[in-house]
């Protein structure tokens, strides 16, 4: 091997740890962009349209609307 | 149908805890699992206020907004539910929720070591078959769909826990006040941080 290739050696190895050295200086964006989630797990049944109510929302809006209005004592004395 | 909620009402509240059995028998919570507490403030001292709390199903709530496998879901009514198949117990959830509302059957344990979320549901069950084996194993009974209301508020011997449509439930507890006269300043950011104790000092002593 000539003299000559053998210094272009440690100059190529230099010029190669150099551009490892440098390769983390590039700008790298640093903003997050948040994104909205959404559900990802199984559908469920709406309350009406399983159990007793089958499908029947307006029954079952008044069922419940009843039993809410039964927590006031209030109603059941007058 | 608008949100369902829940409210407790302190100046009713008397600590009987019937409110957290009711619920711990209705679905057959595990050990180490309370999905509702009763929770006293000045306890002892007299004038004491408890007030029972369980997942308060927020409008905006964090531990949807955290989680990171998206497992929760809001239904049509503004009950905050999740599906336990998709949860991986990081406790996202739990560091999340201002009420304490998520637990774990395992404890503080390592990450995914805790087991899978478990938390009120309202009584509305969850993402399975309504009223089948598997919502009743994974998330308890589903009052909702036979058009009950949650068993706590039911059992609550003095009607301090109510729950329902936020307006009926708000309507209830306006007609209270006004007919006693009184609670409607135990209720809020005073009682729950003190500035209704102080106060209550400055009252005695004769100052405001």
């Amino acid at each position: 091997m000539s003299a000559r290739k053998l210094k272009s050696i440690p100059l190529a190895a230099l010029a190669g740890a150099a551009l490892l050295g440098l390769a983390a200086c590039s700008e790298v964006p640093q903003v997050t962009v948040y994104e909205q989630g959404q559900y990802r797990g199984k559908t469920d049944a709406r309350p009406w349209e399983g159990g007793e109510f089958k499908g029947d929302r307006a029954a079952w809006e008044k069922a419940l609307k009843e039993r809410s209005r039964g927590q006031n004592e209030y109603n059941r004395i007058q | 149908m608008g949100r369902m909620k829940f409210l407790c009402d302190a100046e009713r509240c008397i600590e009987c805890n019937g409110c957290v059995t009711a619920c711990k028998n209705e679905h057959e919570v595990p050990w180490g699992v309370n999905r509702r507490r009763v929770v006293t403030m000045n306890d002892g001292v007299p004038g004491e206020r408890s007030i029972s709390v369980a997942c308060m199903h927020c409008s905006d709530a964090p531990c949807m907004a955290v989680c990171p496998t998206d497992c929760f879901y809001k239904t049509e009514d503004g009950v905050v539910l999740h599906d336990k198949d998709k949860c991986i117990g990081c406790g996202y959830c739990f560091y999340a929720c201002p009420f304490g509302a998520p637990q774990f059957p395992n404890g503080p344990a390592a990450f995914g070591a805790r087991g899978k979320m478990d938390k009120c549901t309202f009584c509305a069950g969850g993402p399975e078959e309504t009223n089948s084996a598997a919502e009743y194993e994974k998330y308890g009974s589903n009052r909702l769909a036979d058009g009950k209301l949650p068993l706590c508020a039911e059992m609550c011997s003095t009607k301090a826990l109510i729950a329902g449509d936020a307006d009926v439930v708000a309507n209830i507890f306006r007609e209270r006040v006004l007919r006693r006269g009184t609670g409607a300043e135990v209720w809020g950011w005073d009682a729950a941080y003190g500035g209704g104790e102080r106060k209550q000092e400055r009252k005695r002593e004769g100052q405001s």
